[in-house]
C-alpha cells in the first residue's frame, strides 16, 4: 500500500492506456521489407514462409483479443481458421473462385459459428470455458473430417487461388504477400482501435472485475459475445488467406494442437499487447522452420524452449525487449 | 406520504439450512439515509447482495421506485438507478482512478457499443468523472492506477464511481471498514454533503458514522429486523444496547 507521505512521482501515473508506436511500426516495416530481402538473398522460400507468418499472426491477434483483453481463454480458435479455409475450398470445388464471394462467405460462416458457439461458451467461466471452446473446436474438426464430398480426412485441394474481380492477382506471390500484409495491418489497426474504444474499455474492465462491471450496469455477456464474434471473423479471415496460400484445405487446420499453438504464439510474443501476437507468431514459425532444418529431433528442443520462454519471461519476447531497452536507457544517455 | 425508493417485503434467503435473511421488511424514503447495523454475520452483506441482484432471493419482493425488481438481472437494476459499493473494495486496479470513474459515467451515458474512438480521450466521459473525483477529494490522484491508491482512497473512489451514475439509491456496504480515523472523518464529511441528493442504505459498524449520518436505523440480527426507528429511539433501546451496541464495545 502506498503511504500517504510518498512523493507523488513515486507512483506510476496513467493519463491513458499506454500506446506503443515504435515497436509495431518496426515490425510492420520489417515485414514490408521481407520481399526485398528474399530477392536480395535469392531465397524465394522466405516469401512463402513470411506469408504464413502473417496469416498465423492474424489468427494469433484474434486469440490475443480474447485472452489478453477479455480474459477469455479460448482453446478452439483454430476452428474459425478452418471454417474460413473450408469456405474457400468448398466454394472453389463448386467453381466459385472469386474473392467477392469467398471472402464474405468465409467471414460470415466463421462469424456465425462464433455467434452460436459463443452464445453457449460464454455462459461458463474459467476452466469450463476452456473446455467447452475446446469441445466446439473438436466438433468442427470431426465435422470437417467427415465431409466426404470435400475430401474427408484427406482434405481438399484448392485448384486455383481466388481471383479478384476475375483477375488472378493472388497467383503472383509478391502481390499475395502484400495482400496478406495489408490484411494483417488492417486487423491490427482495427483491434488497436477496438481495445481503446468504449467497447474495449468495457471488455478490459470485465477482465479485471466482472462483478463490478455488472453492478455498474454493464451486461458483460453481450460485450464478450461481440468480442468473440469479432475474433472468430478474424480467425476466418486467416483461414481464407491460408487456403489461398497453401492451395489446400484440411481438417488438420482445426485440430486442437493448432488452437494450442495459437495460444503459445501469443504467450511467446507477449499477452495483451497485440503486436506481441505478431512477434510471437513470427518467432514460433521461424524457430520451427529453422530448428526442423537443423535436426530431426527439433521438437525436443522446440518444446522445452517454448516452455522456458513462456514460464520465465513475463511479458514474452516483447517483455524481454522492453526490459533490455529500459536497462540500456538507464545506463547510457538517451539516444 | 411519498412513495419509498425502496420497499422490501418479507425477503428471505437461505444458504443450505442457514436462514440468513429472514422475512426482512423495510423501506427507504427518497433522500433518506437509512443505516442498517448488526453484528458480524447478521446478514447485512447478503441483504445488499439481494437488493443489488448479485444474489437471488428465495421469496419476498423488492420494489424499487415502484417497480418490482425481485427477479431482475443486476445490470438492469443498476441501469434503473440502483448503485452499490462493496464491503471488500472493488475497483479496477489496472485502470487509473479517472478511468474507473469514467467507466461508470460510460455505464450511464447510453451506448458502450462504440468500437472506434479513444474512450480515454472523451471529454464527455472525463469531465463528469473529474468532477466526481473532486467531490470525494481525489482530484489530484486522478492519474494514479487504482491499485496504487491507499485503502481509504479506494473507498472514496468507489463512492465517486457510484456518484456519477446518478443513482436513486446507493447501497453502501461498510464504506468505513479498515480506514483510519482521519479518513473515516473525511468519508463522513463526503457522505454528509451527498445526503439528500439521493437515498442511501448504509451498512456500517462504525457507530460514530452511523449516528452522525443516519435518518433512520434498522437493526439486523440473525437475518431478522430486530428494531427500526429514529436514531434516538434506537440508541436508547435496551435490546439494542444489549444485543449490539454492547457487543460493539467488545470489539474496540
Ligand atoms: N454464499 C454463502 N454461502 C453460505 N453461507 C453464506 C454465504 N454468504 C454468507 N453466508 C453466511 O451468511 C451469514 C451472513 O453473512 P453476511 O456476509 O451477510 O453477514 P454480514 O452481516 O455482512 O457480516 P459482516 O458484518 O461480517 O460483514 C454468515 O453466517 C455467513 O457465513
Ligand atoms: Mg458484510
Amino acid at each position: 500500500m502506498t503511504p500517504a507521505a510518498a512523493p507523488a512521482d513515486a507512483v506510476p501515473v496513467l493519463t491513458r492506456p499506454r500506446r506503443t508506436v515504435v515497436l509495431p511500426a518496426l515490425v510492420f516495416a520489417a515485414l514490408a521489407l521481407v520481399p526485398a530481402g528474399a530477392f536480395a538473398l535469392s531465397a524465394g522460400y522466405l516469401l512463402d514462409l513470411f506469408t504464413r507468418v502473417m496469416i498465423f499472426a492474424i489468427a494469433a491477434l484474434s486469440v490475443d483479443l480474447l485472452i489478453g483483453y477479455a480474459a477469455l481463454v479460448t482453446f478452439g480458435q483454430a476452428a474459425f481458421v478452418g471454417i474460413g479455409a473450408y469456405a474457400v475450398g468448398i466454394l472453389a470445388s463448386h467453381g466459385l473462385t472469386d474473392v467477392v464471394v469467398a471472402l464474405p462467405v468465409a467471414l460470415l460462416a466463421s462469424g456465425l459459428f462464433a455467434l452460436v458457439t459463443g452464445f453457449v461458451c460464454l455462459r461458463t467461466k474459467g476452466v469450463y470455458f476452456i473446455m467447452i471452446t475446446l469441445a466446439f473446436g473438436q466438433m468442427a474438426f470431426f465435422t470437417a473430417s467427415s465431409l466426404a464430398p470435400y475430401g474427408g480426412d484427406d482434405g481438399l485441394t484448392v485448384q486455383e487461388r481466388n481471383t479478384v474481380l476475375g483477375l488472378p492477382l493472388f497467383e503472383q506471390p509478391l502481390v499475395f504477400y502484400y495482400v496478406v500484409l495489408v490484411a494483417l495491418l488492417v486487423v491490427y489497426l482495427l483491434f488497436r482501435a477496438l481495445v481503446a474504444s468504449r467497447f474495449g474499455r468495457v471488455l478490459r474492465g470485465a477482465k479485471d472485475n466482472a462483478l463490478r462491471m455488472t453492478t455498474l450496469g454493464f451486461q458483460v455477456y453481450r460485450f464478450q459475445l461481440a468480442a468473440y464474434v469479432i475474433a472468430g471473423m478474424a480467425g476466418g479471415l486467416a483461414g481464407f488467406l491460408l487456403a489461398n496460400a497453401t492451395e489446400f484445405v484440411s481438417p488438420a487446420y482445426m485440430s486442437w494442437q493448432r488452437s494450442g499453438e495459437l495460444i503459445i504464439m501469443v504467450l511467446l510474443g507477449g499477452l495483451g499487447t497485440l503486436h506481441g501476437a505478431i512477434v510471437g507468431a513470427a518467432a514460433f514459425l521461424l524457430l520451427e522452420e529453422w530448428l526442423s532444418a537443423l535436426t530431426e529431433h527439433w521438437k525436443m528442443i522446440f518444446g522445452p524452449l517454448l516452455v522456458l520462454v513462456v514460464v520465465f519471461v513475463r511479458g514474452g519476447l516483447i517483455g524481454i525487449g522492453a526490459a533490455l531497452a529500459r536497462a540500456a536507457g538507464r545506463r547510457g544517455p538517451r539516444g | 406520504m411519498v412513495e419509498p425508493v425502496l420497499a422490501i417485503d418479507g425477503l428471505r434467503k437461505q444458504f443450505g439450512g442457514l436462514v440468513v435473511t429472514d422475512q426482512v421488511t423495510l423501506s427507504v424514503a427518497p433522500g433518506e439515509l437509512h443505516a442498517v447495523i448488526g453484528p458480524n454475520g447478521a446478514g447485512k452483506t447478503t441483504l445488499i447482495n439481494q437488493i443489488s441482484g448479485v444474489l437471488p432471493s428465495d421469496s419476498g419482493t423488492i420494489l424499487f421506485a415502484g417497480r418490482d425488481i425481485t427477479r431482475l438481472a443486476p445490470h438492469r437494476r443498476a441501469r434503473l438507478g440502483l448503485a452499490r459499493t462493496f464491503q471488500i473494495t472493488s475497483v479496477l486496479p489496472a485502470f487509473s482512478a479517472l478511468e474507473n470513474v469514467a467507466l461508470a459515467v460510460q455505464a450511464r451515458s447510453g451506448s458502450s457499443f462504440r468500437f472506434f474512438g479513444d474512450a480515454a480521450a472523451e471529454p464527455a466521459l472525463n469531465r463528469p468523472a473529474m468532477a466526481a473525483l473532486d467531490e470525494v477529494g481525489l482530484a489530484d490522484r486522478a492519474a494514479v492506477p487504482a491499485g496504487h491508491l491507499s485503502h481509504g482512497e479506494k473507498r472514496a473512489l468507489e463512492l465517486a464511481m457510484a456518484l456519477v451514475t446518478e443513482p436513486k439509491l446507493l447501497l453502501l456496504d461498510e464504506p468505513m471498514a479498515g480506514t483510519g480515523r482521519e479518513e473515516t472523518a473525511r468519508l463522513i464529511a463526503v457522505l454528509r454533503r451527498l445526503k439528500g441528493r439521493f437515498a442511501m442504505m448504509l451498512v456500517e459498524h462504525d457507530m460514530t458514522a452511523v449516528f452522525a449520518l443516519a435518518d433512520h436505523i434498522s437493526v439486523l440480527i440473525y437475518g431478522r429486523i430486530l428494531l427500526s426507528g429514529k436514531p434516538d429511539e434506537v440508541r436508547e433501546d435496551p435490546q439494542v444496547v444489549a444485543a449490539y451496541l454492547g457487543d460493539e464495545i467488545e470489539f474496540e
